[in-house]
């Protein structure tokens, strides 16, 4: 399947989880808050929370700023 | 009146001075200046995650989660749906339900929208956000900001990042005056110390800043000198200065004058 991460498309195992995905590209779950098709997806949900096809998803972290 | 402690909805902070951590050279850099500002409470901005570019540096690793609370933003968000979103983000990111609320109207200014601003507050007052505004130096605003539920409003000096001081001292006087149940902390424009003292001289809870210290030719001694001028402005103010007079008064006795 393929999903659309921050605006780029790009393939996925089908039925990933948000936790497989974000090991995947490398990220630790404790600093990122994720949204998927709009609607955010809760912490606690990452590793039984299953992405699918076409799935708009959002990771975002914190960065500098005032 | 304490004078080293700002309340915010309840909760107790030590410092003040609000800091950013946005435009520093260096992550070391700004680990060190946010030390010497010795604020507790500094601002983070929600961005996408740039899968491209990587350097496995994370702006967290270099913020003492133990000493320091993160007050997330809305940088960048020009309607209140982005706003609301990216705060929704936020408290997820950060488990916290702080939010330094901005819904910018105007690009060259950054200027507020205040319309949206306040749309934005109702809406993440209702979904138990501890808001934080930041908004014009406007005292109608500011009232209805309060009215909307905000946990402080913050009125900026002048232009973000413009260094430019208090522009409008009559208009944050009027906010100073007006609003007394929640903290107002001045948000925006400070370019140096004096002006963060004069901030907290006319009353300010506390003031908040970035560009100030970040863009400084040396940001870690402009930040001890910028919580030098927060502690002596609050001093001043919790001290009562003397009235403004016309002429002289000598501060020596004129009695035991050599004639």
């Amino acid at each position: 399947m393929t999903i659309v991460l921050n605006g780029v498309r790009r393939e996925a195992p089908a039925g990933a989880s948000v936790l497989a995905l974000l090991e995947t590209i490398g990220l630790a779950p404790g600093r990122v808050a994720v949204e998927i098709n709009g609607r955010i997806a809760r912490r606690e949900d990452f590793a039984r929370e299953p992405l699918r096809d076409d799935d708009r998803v959002e990771v975002v972290q914190f960065v500098g700023g005032g | 009146m304490k004078t080293d402690r700002l309340t915010i909805a309840g909760t107790a902070y030590a410092s003040r001075l609000i800091v950013g951590t946005g435009k520093y050279p260096t992550f070391e850099v700004m680990r060190r200046a946010i030390e010497a500002s010795g604020a507790v409470l500094v601002t983070v901005a929600v961005r996408r995650v740039d899968l491209a570019r990587r350097d496995g540096e994370s702006l967290l690793d270099h913020l003492d989660l133990e000493t320091l609370k993160l007050l997330p933003n809305t940088a960048g968000c020009y309607t209140a749906d982005e706003a609301v979103r990216t705060a929704r983000l936020a408290r997820e990111a950060g488990l916290s339900d702080l939010i330094k609320l901005e819904v910018i109207g105007d690009e060259k200014t950054l200027f507020p929208d205040t319309e949206g601003l306040l749309q934005a507050t109702r809406t993440l007052v209702k979904e138990g956000f501890t808001v934080l505004p930041y908004t014009n130096d406007d005292l109608v605003v500011a009232k209805r900001l309060r009215d909307a539920g905000a946990a402080a409003v913050m009125p900026l000096a002048s232009p973000i990042g413009s260094g430019l001081g208090i522009q409008n001292a009559l208009n944050l006087r009027f906010i100073l005056e007006e609003i007394r149940d929640i903290p107002v902390i001045v948000d925006a424009g400070v370019g140096t110390p004096s002006d963060a003292a004069v901030v907290l001289e006319m009353g300010a809870d506390g003031v908040l800043m970035n560009t100030g210290i970040a863009g400084a030719g040396d940001p870690v001694k402009m930040a001890r000198a910028m919580r030098l001028a927060v502690e002596a402005g609050r001093l001043a103010a919790e001290s009562g200065r003397i009235p403004r007079k016309l002429h002289a008064s000598a501060s020596s006795p004129i009695d035991g004058l050599l004639r």
